[in-house]
Formats: structure tokens, sequence, C-alpha cells
């Protein structure tokens, strides 16, 4: 019995060391000017797509990425790790997609592959913290959801049962399948690379990585057919084009600006013994504390 | 038609912090749009919902009062707002960007094509103008978030589409009651004409909501502490010093992220923003994601070994020492001049 599961991922600027040159003219990301990682929570995502590939006869698991060319990245890093392999969907007709084109692009892919049981996807990206791809591509396929997955406690007979932490709490909730779930950062981390399948897979890659490496494989990846990465350009997917990209983006930015915070006159001190006691006599006094 | 819709979040009968504060914001923005503020209640037994929320100036009332509405579930309540704002064409519509917000209003958005910006820090009124197609927008709702970690503040708009759609965390608007004795239109909604029995799909088997212990965002003082505070070992001098202060301890997302503290006091733009009478930053350096949580303070003590930390400029005293140093000093002198 086969069981196909996608996993949406997602290769974001690492927010956490972000230069001056991140943000371009028209106010979209310049993601060339960062370092690209693996989103967080799409990690913990492809950690309980594994797990059920583990458990379950047939189940495969595959990831789905929309970027440019070297987003390849991840779908090659989800395979050392057991996926077993991916689709990169690619193309400038999707540049300056909001969440609403992305979805409804990674949508159009989906619809593509057939018979999907489970799609399961990071909580949100750290580059925006939107959240909303996850739920946006369920309602566009008409699948139910599941968000804020911590935990997925069983799967059987079409249903799938799975404990959610939530800001106050947490749920059991069950449903059915397909279903499309988003994972927390509170899921356990996903496991390491594997040396065996890090080996087999490196070489990896998609027609268009293929075509700039030169053409001496090509007989290689023809008796390997593992090694072969799904790219997908837009006249792949079956759409309707006013949906991609900016015109499919009903989110406009009208301005960025740099965070500023006005300066302050402070009062400087040293952590001695005196000048602690004056600044606590000070609170005190004021009413600020006590 | 055109008018503003506040989707409600209810919990034990109780209308949460969060939606009576974006009552107040839809309120100031229903004024300036010269059009009405409506709220829709969705859940089970919504008779006191009313008299929570008309004294926030809430023209109309929608309820709809089904026992399968309750606990939440996506599909739901996802098909009572589109079928509904289908009907009404509300031209704004606010959530909170909670758990429930964060999972409906994408949901909703994507079943009706409008524009979604999540987390919004400030709202506004104003004009945008398209100038590839030489178009100008008179009104348009400003929704402005950080992004990027919170290097840099956005404003989006949704030009085209309706309604435009934003979430808001919980303590970002203030809340204020407008007239403790209005009350608006009640609309009792008849659920099945929304919402379809294959909705209710999603079952839940088992729900503990716990009431958050921690009263961060009401508390007059915080002690604040992030990475550079070193562990969660030397976290317990801040503590210390709360308990001493009778204040809340609070913490920045990398000492979260480090498992300093839990993820429920975290301050910043991911997290809660407060605005206390004194705020006490112990080995936090001041990312724009933290400032951003806690600015408005009335009164900022940074304790920094770092004499050049980026927060040293918004804080009123700086105490450039160790925190191991410094805060059992606190507590010590606290005690001793407080009698």
């Amino acid at each position: 019995m086969s069981f196909k599961i996608i996993v949406l991922a997602k290769q974001v600027p690492d927010t956490r060391n972000v230069g001056k040159d991140a943000m371009k003219a028209d106010g979209t990301v310049n993601r060339a000017a960062l370092p690209a990682i693996y989103n967080p929570e799409d990690l913990n995502a492809l950690e309980q797509a594994l797990r059920l590939k583990n458990k379950i006869e047939g189940a495969t698991v595959h990831i789905l990425t929309m970027g440019p060319a070297r987003a390849a990245e991840i779908i090659r890093e989800s395979m050392y790790r057991g996926a077993d392999g991916g689709y990169l969907l690619s193309g400038r007709e999707f540049a300056g997609s909001d969440t609403l084109a992305t979805s409804y692009a990674l949508a159009c892919a989906i619809r593509k592959m057939g018979k999907v049981d489970l799609i399961i996807c990071g909580r949100q990206a750290i580059d925006g913290d939107t959240a909303q791809v996850g739920p946006q591509v369920a309602e566009k396929l008409g699948f139910p959801q599941i968000t804020y997955a911590e935990e997925i406690l069983d799967l059987s007979n079409s249903k799938i049962t799975v404990k959610r932490r939530l800001e106050r709490g947490v749920e059991i909730v069950r449903g059915p399948l397909p279903m499309l779930i988003t994972v927390n950062s509170s899921a356990p981390e996903c496991r390491p690379r594997h040396a065996k399948l890090t080996m087999k897979y490196k070489r990896a890659v998609t027609p268009t990585e293929k075509q700039e490496a030169g053409n001496d494989y090509t007989d290689y990846f023809d008796t390997h057919p593992y090694l072969n990465i799904t790219e997908w350009g837009v006249g792949d997917i079956d759409h309707e084009i006013q949906w991609l990209g900016l015109s499919g983006s009903p989110t406009k930015v009208k301005q960025i600006e740099n965070v500023v915070f006005t300066a302050k006159e402070s009062k400087r001190m040293t952590a001695s013994d005196v000048e602690i006691e004056d600044l606590m006599k000070e609170l005190i006094a004021n009413h600020t504390i006590g | 038609m055109n008018n503003i819709f506040v989707y409600l979040e209810i919990e034990d009968g109780i209308v949460g912090d969060v939606s009576l504060e974006l009552l107040t914001k839809g309120r100031s923005l229903a004024k300036q749009l010269n059009c009405k503020l409506e709220a829709l209640a969705v859940g089970f037994k919504l008779e006191g919902i009313g008299a929570q929320v008309f004294p926030y100036g809430v023209d109309v009332l929608h309820l709809a009062d089904d026992k399968r509405l309750f606990p939440y579930t996506s599909l739901p309540h996802t098909s009572l707002l589109v079928n509904l704002f289908k009907e009404e064409k509300p031209q704004i519509a606010l959530m909170g960007a909670t758990s429930i917000g964060r999972d409906l209003g994408p949901r909703v958005s994507s079943a009706l094509f409008s524009g979604l910006t999540a987390d919004c820090t400030s709202l506004e009124v104003g004009t945008y103008e398209d100038k590839k197609a030489g178009k100008v927008y008179e009104n348009l709702l400003y929704q402005i978030r950080p992004a990027f970690g919170g290097n840099i503040v956005a404003t989006i708009v949704n030009p085209d589409c309706r309604p435009q759609m934003a979430t808001v965390r919980e303590g970002v608007m203030k809340k204020e009651i407008k007239d403790a004795k209005f009350i608006g239109k009640t609309n009792k909604l008849d659920v099945a004409k929304y919402v379809a029995d294959t909705d209710f799909v999603v079952e839940v088997i088992e729900r503990h909501m716990e009431k958050s212990k921690l009263n961060i965002k009401g508390s007059p003082i915080i002690v604040s502490g992030g990475y550079g505070v070193g562990s969660a070992e030397n976290f317990k001098l801040l503590h210390e010093l709360a308990a001493t202060l009778g204040a809340e301890v609070g913490a920045s997302r990398a000492a979260v992220d480090a498992g300093f503290a839990e993820h429920e006091r975290q301050i910043g733009q991911t997290g809660t923003t407060v605005r206390p009478k004194l705020y006490i930053a112990c080995g936090i350096s001041g990312q724009i994601q933290h400032i951003a949580g806690m600015q408005e303070s009335a009164m900022i003590i940074a304790i920094n070994n770092d004499p050049k930390a980026p927060i040293n400029q918004i804080a009123d005293y700086v105490i450039t020492g160790n925190i191991e140093e410094v805060l059992p000093k606190m507590i010590k002198y606290y005690k001793k001049n407080s009698k």
C-alpha cells in the first residue's frame, strides 16, 4: 500500500544575521545577500514525516519547495536524513509572491502529484513569521488542517491523531486523511544526517544543476535514477497565470523603514555598593518600587 | 456592507483581551472610515457576549451559537466567516494573532482571495498610489508590521481585495471602553445556512487549557533576562529579585531559545508587548525585536557587561557590571531601605 507524504519546506535567509543589503529597493527581500538555511520548523516537520515512514509500510516522504535553483540544497539535506526525494518549484513567474500566491503555486504542484495522503510543514518560516502558507495550501486543496502539532500520536483506519501545543494549552484531535499538519518547534528535533544516505545522495541534482555541471555524468544519472531531483517550472503545473507571483499577491508593500529608536539620556553607573544603594533609595523614594 | 468586522475569541464564555483590544482599535478605525463596527461570536452558549462587547461600541453583534462550534475547529469557523463575509462584504476584518486567529485567518483569506497581514503592530488609514497602474486608492488600511527578525518595519496594503485582513497580538493595542451603556444590535445567525455538516471532520478528543499563571502584561515591574544571563541557574537570581520587588520575570527570545526561561515569559515582537512602570533588563543586548516589545516602559534599567549594548540607548539607568554581582546588591539594598 502506498502512502505518500509531502513535506513543504522552505530555504530561508538566516534572519539572525541580517546585513544592510537585505532588502531590495522594491521592498522585497534580497535573498542573495543572506546565508540560506533550512527553515527550522520545517525540519521538525520532516522528522514527523520520517517517523511515519518508519512505521507505515510503503510510505514515502518527498519534499516540495518553491525557490531559486539553490533551494535544491534543502531537498538534498532532507534526503541525507531519510527522505525519498523532492520537487523544486522554480521560475521567475513565482517571484514576488506573497503567502497567498505561494500557497496557490504549491497547491498546483501538489495536485500534479496525484494522490497525496498527508502534507506536513513547519508552522512558520523565520523570514516572515506569518504561519499562513500551511493553512492557505490546505484551503486551496480542500484538505482539513491540524496546526501546531507537537506529536503525531496515531495513524490508523485513515484517521490521524495529533497532539497540538497551543499558546495556553494542549489539545488532542483526530481527523481524516488526506490532511495537512503544521508542526511546532516544540516537536522533537530532526534526526541528523545519515552517513550512508549522505554518500548515496550527495550527487543528487536538479536538471538545472546537471546542466551547470556539464554532460560528463549523463549516463551515470540514467543508471542511478534516484539522483534526479524533480524540477518544475510554471509550464509543468496546471495554473492560471494571474494567481502567480506579484499579480497573484493581494498584499502590496507600500513602504519599508529601518527601525530607529529614540535614544534617551541615560544615567551611567557602576556596580559599586554606593551607587546601587543610591539607586534603590531613589526608586523607593519616587514610588517606582516598594 | 463595507463595515469593520472583529472575530471574537471566547473561552469559558469570556471574550479574550485580544478581541477587546481589537474592538477598541476597530471602533476608532470605524469612526475614521465612517462605517460600522461589527463583531462575530462563534461558539456555544453565547448569551453573555453582548454585555461584554457592546461597551466597546459594537454596532452589530453576530452570534453563531451551536454546540458543535465549541471548542474551535478550523473548517466550521472558516465556513462561517467565509460565507458571512460573502454576504456582508466587510472592508476590514481583524482577528487576534493567537493560536486560533493564526489558524483561521489564513484559511479565510485563502478562500476569499483577500490579503492577510500577520502580527501587525499598528493599523492606520491612508492613501496608496499604484504608480504602475496610475491609480490612487483612498482610505486603505495600513497594516504595519515588523519583518526580518524586527530589523525593518513594513507597511502593507491590500488595494484591490476585500476584506483587508490583519491579525494583531495580544497586548499590542490598548483596550478602552467607549460607553458602558451603549447597546448595539444582535443578529442571530442560522448556523446551518453557513456551515455544512461535512465541515465537522476534526474532533477534539482531549483539551487542557490553562489559565496562564503568569501575568507579565499586567505586572507593574518586570525583571527580564537575555542570553547574557548565561544559564538557567543564573536566571534564579532574576526570580529572587522579582520576588523581592513583587515583579514578574520576563525573557528575551534568545534566552527562551537557549532554554533559560519558559516560552510564555518571552517579551518582544514574537512574544508579549509590555508597558510596565519599571523594566529591569539583565544581560539583554537589545535586539530590535525585543526593544519593540518593551520600549514603552515608563522606566528602564539596563544591567550589562557591555557598555555599548544597544539597549543602553533607550535605558534611563545603565549599570555596567555582572548580573551575579549587581542583582544580589539590588536585593540587599532594597531590603535595607524599604522598611
